[in-house]
Parts: C-alpha cells; sequence; structure tokens
C-alpha cells in the first residue's frame, strides 16, 4: 500500500478543486446565458410562452439535482450521443442553474415599479430598448447580491457530479479514502475547501445586499 | 436510429418505487419535525445567548450552510466511525438532514425573530414575563408565522436533496429507483418516473403544509 501524508492528501484535494471550479463556472455562466434568454421570453407579452417557462421553473425547483444528473447522463446515452461525465454534468447542471438565476432574476424585474414601464412606452421605446435602457438597469442592481448568493448553492451543486464519475472534489474524496482509509480527515478536508471556496462568497453576498439597504 | 422506452419495465415494479417514496416521506417527516427545532433553538442562542453560544452556533450554521449535503453525509456515514461512533446508513441519513435543514432553519427563524416590533418584547417585559417566557409565548409564534413560507420551501428542499442518502444505501426513492435500473438496464425510464414522484411529492408537501400552517399551526390567523 501507498502511504498518504497529510500533504500527498490536501495536494491531491486541491488539484480535483480546480474542476469543481471549472465546472462550477460553465454551469455560472452557461445557466446565466440561458437563464437571460428565458428571462426576455418570460417578459414578452405572450402568456403561453410565461406558462411554459414557468413550468420549466418548477420542474428544475421542483425535482433533485441528482435525477437531473442521472437523467442527463442516461438521457443522452439514449439519443445516441457519445456522452461523458463532463458533457452531461455541464448539461445538467446549466439547465439546473439556468432555471434558478430565470427565477431570481424574475423577481427583480418585477420588483421594478409598473410607472418605469409606463414611462418607458409613453417615450416610445420598443421592448428591446425599454429592457435594455429602464429594466434590466434598476432589475440587475437588486439582481447582484441573490446572484453572487447563488453561485453558492452551484458550486456545493457540483458535488453531486461526484455521483455519474465526475472526479471534482468530492470524488477525488472517495478515491483517497478508499486508498488511505482516513475518511474522518479526508472528508474534514474536502469540507475545508468547499467552505474555502463558498464562504468568501456568501459573505459577499451579504456585503452587497448590505449596501443595498443603505442606499435606500 | 429509433429510442424504444418501456416505462412499463419500470412500473412493474411499484411496489419497491412505492416503498421508496415512503422512506422519502418517512425520512423527511422526522428531519423536518427536528431539524425545525433544532433551527428554532439555535435561532434563540444566535439572539438571546452568551456571547461564546452565539459564535459556537454562528460558526455551525455558517459550516453547514457552505459545504455540500453529499459531504456532510460521508462525514457522518463514513468518517464518524473512526471516532467510534458508527451509524447504520438510515441513521446517518436522518442526522445529516437534520443537521442540514437545523442550519437553515436557524437563518430562517431568525429573520422571523428579528423582525418583530420592539413593542412587543417591552409589553412582555413589563408583564414581568421572564425572557424566556417572552421569547417562546410573545416572539416565536408570530415569527415563525411570518416565515413559515420559507421554512416549508426549505423542508422541500431537504427532501429533494435526500435523493443522495440513497448513495450509501438508504432505501429511499432514488435507491429504488437505482436498483430496478440495475436489474432491467431501463435507466432513462426508471429515472423519469422517480424524478416525477418527486415532483409530486414536492408539490404535495407545500400544499399540505402550507394548509397545515395556515389551519394548525396559527389557528386561522394570517400575520
Amino acid at each position: 500500500m501507498v502511504d498518504f501524508t497529510l500533504w500527498d492528501i490536501v495536494r491531491n484535494l486541491l488539484l480535483a478543486a480546480r474542476w469543481t471550479v471549472v465546472l462550477s463556472l460553465i454551469a455560472f455562466v452557461g445557466g446565466g446565458l440561458v437563464g437571460l434568454a428565458l428571462l426576455v421570453l418570460r417578459s414578452l407579452d405572450k402568456p403561453w410562452l410565461q406558462r411554459l417557462v414557468a413550468g420549466y421553473v418548477q420542474l428544475f425547483q421542483g425535482t433533485p439535482l441528482l435525477m437531473q444528473l442521472f437523467l442527463a447522463y442516461f438521457g443522452l446515452a439514449l439519443l445516441g450521443v457519445e456522452t461523458s461525465a463532463w458533457f452531461a454534468a455541464s448539461l445538467a447542471l446549466t439547465l439546473y442553474t439556468s432555471a434558478f438565476l430565470t427565477e431570481i432574476w424574475h423577481g427583480c424585474v418585477r420588483a421594478v415599479p409598473r410607472g418605469q414601464w409606463e414611462a418607458a412606452q409613453s417615450l416610445a421605446l420598443s421592448f428591446m430598448e425599454q429592457m435594455r435602457h429602464v429594466v434590466l438597469p434598476q432589475a440587475g442592481r437588486l439582481a447582484v447580491a441573490p446572484t453572487v448568493g447563488f453561485l453558492v448553492q452551484v458550486i456545493k451543486g457540483t458535488a453531486l457530479a461526484s455521483v455519474i464519475g465526475f472526479v471534482e472534489l468530492t470524488k477525488a474524496g472517495t478515491m483517497i479514502t478508499n486508498a488511505t482509509f482516513e475518511p474522518f480527515l479526508v472528508y474534514s478536508c474536502v469540507a475545508l475547501m468547499y467552505f474555502a471556496l463558498c464562504y468568501p462568497i456568501s459573505h459577499y453576498s451579504r456585503v452587497l445586499e448590505g449596501r443595498l439597504h443603505v442606499r435606500h | 436510429m429509433s429510442i424504444e422506452l418501456d416505462f412499463m419495465a419500470v412500473l412493474a415494479e411499484w411496489p419497491m418505487l412505492l416503498r421508496g417514496a415512503a422512506w422519502t416521506l418517512g425520512l423527511t417527516a422526522i428531519s423536518a419535525v427536528l431539524g425545525v427545532a433544532l433551527g428554532i433553538a439555535c435561532a434563540w442562542a444566535r439572539t438571546e445567548g452568551a456571547a461564546p453560544l452565539r459564535w459556537v452556533v454562528g460558526a455551525y450554521v455558517e459550516l453547514i450552510r457552505n459545504t455540500p449535503f453529499i459531504v456532510q453525509l460521508f462525514f457522518i456515514f463514513f468518517g464518524l466511525p473512526a471516532l467510534g461512533l458508527r451509524l447504520s446508513p438510515e441513521w446517518s441519513s436522518v442526522i445529516a438532514m437534520v443537521v442540514n435543514l437545523g442550519a437553515y432553519a436557524a437563518e430562517i427563524v431568525r429573520a422571523g425573530v428579528q423582525a418583530t416590533p420592539k413593542g412587543q418584547v417591552e409589553a412582555a417585559m413589563s408583564l414581568a414575563l421572564t425572557r424566556a417566557q417572552t421569547f417562546v409565548h410573545v416572539v416565536l409564534p408570530p415569527a415563525l408565522r411570518r416565515v413559515w413560507p420559507a421554512l416549508v420551501s426549505q423542508i422541500i428542499i431537504v427532501m429533494l436533496g435526500s435523493a443522495v442518502c440513497g448513495q450509501i444505501a438508504t432505501q429511499e426513492l432514488s435507491y429504488a429507483a437505482n436498483l430496478i435500473q440495475s436489474r432491467n438496464f431501463r435507466a432513462f425510464e426508471a429515472f423519469i418516473i422517480a424524478t416525477l414522484m418527486y415532483l409530486l411529492m414536492a408539490m404535495a408537501i407545500r400544499h399540505v403544509l402550507n394548509r397545515v400552517g395556515d389551519r394548525f399551526l396559527f389557528g386561522g390567523r394570517r400575520g
């Protein structure tokens, strides 16, 4: 058996934590883009589109992320796509993130007073111009804190990708545990690394939220 | 290319699916009661407790909220036996869910407690209620009523998160789906059906708990 020093454990976990970060960024950026597209669809004056997006949101918020990952993994295989844990995890986490972000942003857009929309309309701005110049700048200010806060949920969500065989921080922890038989030490390190990633972001999100309230 | 879906092969195993769903609901029910109780205790400790207690509870809340549930579960199931604490998969799952929900519920309840108008606490004090009596009888009931929807959402999040407990062989719904697909190789169909069952359970829990909150816990009054 290979002897693992504490440094070996930490080093290997840190190497794996890179993939947690990369997967989180893919999901956050991808989910942000899809979420923005859904937000625009939902803001159009088309009831069936609004219902469709609301249904999409409820589907992803009302089912376990783990099931979404399994469905992406086995669903892609069923479609005959050469599937990898990378692709399935990126896809599932992107869709999951988009549902939550679009819901958060939708709330922020609705928080913009109706009078602002009406004023923009009375200036004969088109829908896109109203969004671009009047609504989004105001909604965006509200949206920053909860969006940053949700990044923490995304990072924690990537831990589930370990279940479909994506080697990130949690999966690396399991593998190192199997080699060292020191689950207490290894999972403590894993937890601390997630904490080191997530806590500054949570804290920053709270600071942003505090600033927003001061301005009022 | 043609895709053949065979849902009947999965539905034929309905007793297993139902048993899994029952386990999921049971785990959720136990951890909802204990987790909310823990959350209330922590909210009390963080608003009324002595400084060291406040710090310890704060550390617990931040540690849990900033680490993934699956890591908490693995830590309890695989890590604690190293300290001589050997737990069954079911107990590990319940403890992980309670500890997890407790941290989130603490923050939710605390938000409700902090929104209490100052005059109500002063009124209670002037009636010679102790601090504990004031908290339990005056501050807590309206605080819970205020944050009940958020608590219900958090309970549902924990229920959905419990799908991970199948990974340590707790026989809940996702474990049942996994077992079925390992027998008949209908993975996609099995997970579709399990996912829809989770969706139904999430909607049912929200409906029932909102009703329970309105009718029983808060005596029909709306805050």
